[in-house]
């Protein structure tokens, strides 16, 4: 995804926060679900132990990946499913427009596939003349809204129900002024329904391949991922090569943690285990790197890439909530994304990391234990040094530095930062201070706590 | 060198010391497995439930629900007075889009997430489950287990080309986060718990 008109997260927050009502509503929403996850999350004696094993096993598949590739490539072909390699994202595309050709057909349908997001792959086969249409109901609208997600969980977070009635008015012709998301989720599963089953290839996503069988699963709510890729000819599935797990047990692990953290449900409606292709029919799976292998040199990086996509550190974020997924500008949002992001193009995700206040509640909250917001610091430290931080951020932090290790200094600023709120507000509270935007600048105290200590300490 | 051939080696060059696995045999699920527990999640994500002693009882709740002039699909012997299609020698599986019941055989029911474990073998066409207005499962009453953990205990010893958890009907919460019931798959699920004989 290309970032808007080159704006960097701050001024696509910017963008976001204009209208205050709707982050109020984004905000109160993605917390709403953060306290579902709390709550399936304590019904759980032993979610703890199972976050830990969660994080177990993702640390063994990253030290024992190159053998569980090979294992899980193994099995799955002697299973009759066909394994592609991709590089990178050009290549995941170009195979997979190669098989939509052998396949003798223009259009395909798709289910929630973050990767394909990632790689870009709509926008390739549009421009080779393939119709692609998204079965997620979310992912249905903002791809009718000429949108990206906004979430990987919850694709149209951002959109309001009166939006989503005007774009079902426009596109698959209902009456005007409709917002009943029962009445509109019905429009959209009539429309998707012909999709279905007019279709002769469908594309999922793979929540998790596993090496010993090499069978691979997908989740999902809705089934639409059942829906397409029963009834066609061909079924290809994108993963990434971080998706591997080693044996099937451990699934019970997995399934037990990612929806309880993404949504708070006990589990997604539908589960599927792919093992073979139907008879007569084909199956293919590809194995995608794009910058996978490079994060899995990275020591400080690499256990990024053990997060199994449940948005739960995206729910808790403070700054996700208020700033909204697009303001991230990249295919995966939030927190975690902002660690993988500067991974594929640190020039143009270098504020990312920055989009955090390193409270930790990504950390807490990562049902495979993944140190996000310690590797958010991480990542500002390499980007400064690799110098893809602007000069005004490095030279206020440098004015930061020196203010904060002189107590002279630091005093002196404290006192004229009192005095300014208290006598001159409009020095501050307008629009040329970045910290005045959408917030009100709180009153000053009389003293700062060093006076005040000097004349309470006895 | 191929793609394969470079993903890998740059794997083997980048991936770290090896960890050991974690030991897995205290989710033992003490805290979970029964029937109530169940049928209690399972109405909680929006199935129903309903206890028979055999497949007359069944019968009588499908027809008093969805009446006899309506498409129904099932494999099971038993229940075969309710259907007219034949599902084996059935050869294009797109016919099946008008399907209003689809009544399936379950292998077994997890107690903490009130899903049920189907393979290709009861549904005999993968689409069957999804594609259907409303689905019907059966499964018997001592066949739950308490976590997953018990269910791959389970389904370790099995073989299967394709098999799913089904917890509920189809749903989704895209729009707002309204919860509705009925995205593309059935818009009911019904469990049919038997009594043992």
């Amino acid at each position: 995804m290309i970032k808007q008109a080159g704006k960097d997260h701050a001024e696509l927050a910017d963008d976001f926060n204009r209208d205050e009502d709707r982050v109020n509503w984004h905000d109160e929403t993605l917390w709403f679900i953060r306290e579902k996850r709390d709550k399936a999350a304590h019904k759980i004696p032993e979610w703890e132990s199972l976050r830990e094993a969660a994080s177990q096993i993702k640390n063994n598949v990253l030290s024992n990946l190159n053998n569980y590739l090979l294992q899980f490539e193994k099995n799955a072909v002697a299973n009759g499913i066909e394994v592609h390699w991709a590089a990178d994202a050009a290549e995941h595309n170009a195979i997979v427009h190669r098989l939509i050709n052998e396949a003798n057909v223009v259009r395909m349908v798709k289910s929630k596939s973050m990767l394909t997001e990632e790689c870009g792959l709509n926008e390739y086969l549009a421009k080779h003349g393939i119709e692609v249409i998204d079965s997620d109901l979310g992912e249905r609208i903002v791809q009718l809204a000429e949108e990206p997600p906004s979430h990987i969980v919850l694709p149209c977070i951002h959109k309001k129900k009166e939006e989503i009635g005007e774009i079902f008015h426009k596109h698959l012709g209902i009456d005007a002024g409709i917002s009943d998301p029962q009445f509109l989720t019905e429009a959209a599963r009539q429309h998707l329904r012909e999709i279905f089953l007019t279709r002769k290839v469908a594309l999922t996503g793979v929540n998790f391949a596993v090496a010993e069988t090499g069978e691979f699963v997908v989740c999902t709510n809705e089934g639409n991922a059942d829906m397409g890729a029963h009834l066609a000819d061909v079924h290809i599935a994108s993963m990434g090569i971080e998706k591997l797990i080693p044996e099937r047990k451990h699934l019970g692990v997995f399934l037990r943690l990612l929806t309880r953290s993404a949504t708070g449900q006990p589990i997604t409606t539908y589960s599927s285990h792919f093992k073979k292709p139907r008879a007569g029919k084909k199956m293919h799976i590809i194995l995608v790197d794009n910058g996978r292998t490079v994060q899995l040199g990275r020591q400080d990086f690499r256990n990024s890439l053990k997060c199994i996509r449940c948005a739960a550190c995206m729910n808790t974020c403070p700054v996700y909530r208020r700033s909204g997924g697009h303001s991230y500008h990249t295919a995966i949002a939030g927190p975690i994304g902002s660690i993988l992001a500067p991974n594929l193009d640190m020039k143009q995700y270098a504020d990312l990391p920055f989009a955090s206040t390193l409270c930790g509640s990504c950390s807490n909250v990562c049902p495979v234990k993944i140190d996000i917001h310690e590797q958010l610091y991480k990542w500002r430290q390499v980007l400064v040094k690799e110098g893809y931080v602007p000069a005004a951020k490095k030279a206020a932090m440098q004015v930061m530095a020196g203010t904060l290790s002189s107590p002279t200094l630091y005093k002196l600023a404290g006192k004229a930062g009192r005095f300014t709120i208290k006598y001159a507000p409009f020095a501050v509270s307008n629009s040329l201070n970045p910290w005045f935007k959408q917030r009100d600048m709180p009153a000053a105290p009389k003293q700062s706590f060093g006076e005040w200590y000097k004349q309470n300490r006895d | 060198m191929t793609s394969r051939e470079k993903i890998l080696a740059a794997v083997q060059a980048n991936q770290p010391d090896l960890t050991a696995l974690p030991d897995l045999s205290g989710f033992d699920g003490q805290a979970f497995g029964s029937l109530a527990q169940f049928a209690e999640v399972l109405t909680a994500v929006g199935g129903k439930i309903f206890h028979v002693a055999n497949y007359a009882a069944i019968i009588k709740i499908i027809l008093a629900q969805y009446g006899s002039g309506v498409r129904i699909v099932t494999q099971l012997e038993e229940l075969k007075k309710l259907t007219r299609d034949n599902l084996e020698s059935l050869s294009q599986i797109h016919d099946l889009h008008d399907v209003e019941v689809a009544i399936i055989a379950a292998r077994f029911g997890v107690a903490e997430n009130g899903a049920v474990w189907i393979t290709e073998e009861e549904m005999q066409h993968r689409v069957v489950p999804f594609i259907a207005q409303h689905l019907a499962v059966i499964i018997h009453e001592d066949a739950i287990v308490p976590t997953m953990h018990q269910a791959y205990d389970r389904i370790a010893n099995t073989t299967y080309n394709f098999g799913t958890f089904i917890a509920g009907p189809s749903k989704t919460a895209d729009i707002e986060q309204s919860l509705v019931i009925g995205a593309h798959g059935p818009r009911s699920m019904t469990v049919f718990v038997l009594k043992n004989s």
